[in-house]
């Protein structure tokens, strides 16, 4: 049971998060991604658009994937919990103090996520602006890191290819320019 | 009127709808990358924070094996005929979606899945991510045809 509760290394959670690709195409001949779920849960509220007219009951593996995820965490987090922070580089453990952040927030920083983050507006803006961006971004894309950079580059999809350029660029943007000035705006 | 834009989930060719017996085993799988999401710590704010910093291997390591290992997987399968259905055609849309994708993924430090997983291991400010993904895919699907593809 110990340990379970241990960080897996990179060489080991790797290859079994690419191993979806095969299960899931064995299973039942679907493609992994995780983003259209969202688009299944909008379509599932009745929206009228016609984006979201379509059988989604038919794409219900994705929804009870994604149920199986959150199941994953609860039990990884709240079954299981790792005892302590993350082993964090000292170069990103300095700088994120520098902005104002501890890196011994366990899995998140407490500073962005806890309750009392989530009931400050500003904390509440900042984390519904960037899961926006995420929606948003991932279904004008197509997919998001799932479906693209492990899906699309496992089977050498050029469009998937411009899509992980595409999410890198913008992460490398929000981490160094647009972080640090909002850190300072939600203080 | 715009061209129509490919669509992955077409009408027409909709498969049969599922029993919720074969949703089972989806429902595992799920589960299972759901606890790799919080032990390999992608679920991590840090670690993308970290990756995008350039100062840990972590995140390059798991990507590009999975990738590797992916990849393996499909040549084999594709001698049994399976194979992954392609991406719908278009330039704009990846580019610019993809980068929208990483401006949100650099700030709340979490892709899709990972909120799912954060969402059940109870981290509060993860409910609102995935608010905020739903506003957000639902604006995609009002904006759509206005939007280069």
């Amino acid at each position: 049971m110990e340990a379970l509760k241990q960080p897996w290394p990179w060489y080991l959670a790797g290859p079994l998060i690419g191993l979806f690709v095969p299960l899931l195409l064995v299973l039942g001949n679907r493609r992994f991604g995780i983003s259209s779920s969202l688009r299944h849960l909008c379509a599932a509220m009745g929206s009228r658009l016609p984006f979201f007219r379509y059988n989604w009951r038919a794409e219900a593996w994705n929804l009870a994937f994604v149920l199986g995820i959150a199941a994953g965490g609860f039990a990884a987090g709240v079954l299981l919990p790792h005892p302590g922070p993350l082993e964090l580089s000292p170069q990103t453990a300095a700088a994120l103090r520098q902005m104002g952040l501890s890196p011994e927030g366990g899995l998140v920083p407490q500073e962005l996520f806890s309750w009392q983050a989530v009931l400050s507006w500003k904390g509440f803006v900042f984390l519904l602006l960037g899961g926006f961006l995420v929606g948003f971004g991932a279904r004008w894309a197509g997919g998001c890191t799932s479906g693209h950079a492990i899906s699309g580059l496992s089977a050498f999809q050029p469009p998937s290819l411009l899509a992980t350029l595409g999410f890198f660029l913008g992460g490398l943007l929000a981490a160094h320019l647009i972080l640090p000035w909002a850190l300072q705006a939600l203080r | 009127m715009a061209l129509p834009i490919p669509d992955e989930f077409p009408l027409e060719a909709s498969r049969p709808t599922p029993s919720v017996l074969g949703l089972v085993p989806y429902f595992v799988a799920g589960g299972f990358f759901g606890f790799l999401a919080i032990r390999s710590e992608i679920a991590s704010w840090y670690r993308i924070y970290e990756m995008f910093r350039f100062e840990s291997f972590h995140m390059y390591g798991i990507i590009g094996s999975a990738v590797l290992t992916g990849a393996l997987c499909l040549r084999l399968l594709r001698r049994w005929g399976l194979e992954i259905r392609p991406s719908e055609p278009g330039r704009y849309r990846y580019l610019l979606g993809g980068v929208v994708f990483g401006l949100g993924w650099g700030l709340v430090g979490a892709c899709p899945g990972p909120i799912y997983a954060l969402l059940g291991s109870g981290v509060a400010g993860a409910g609102v991510v995935f608010l905020g993904a739903l506003l957000g895919t639902y604006a995609y699907g009002w904006l759509q045809r206005r939007l280069p593809h």
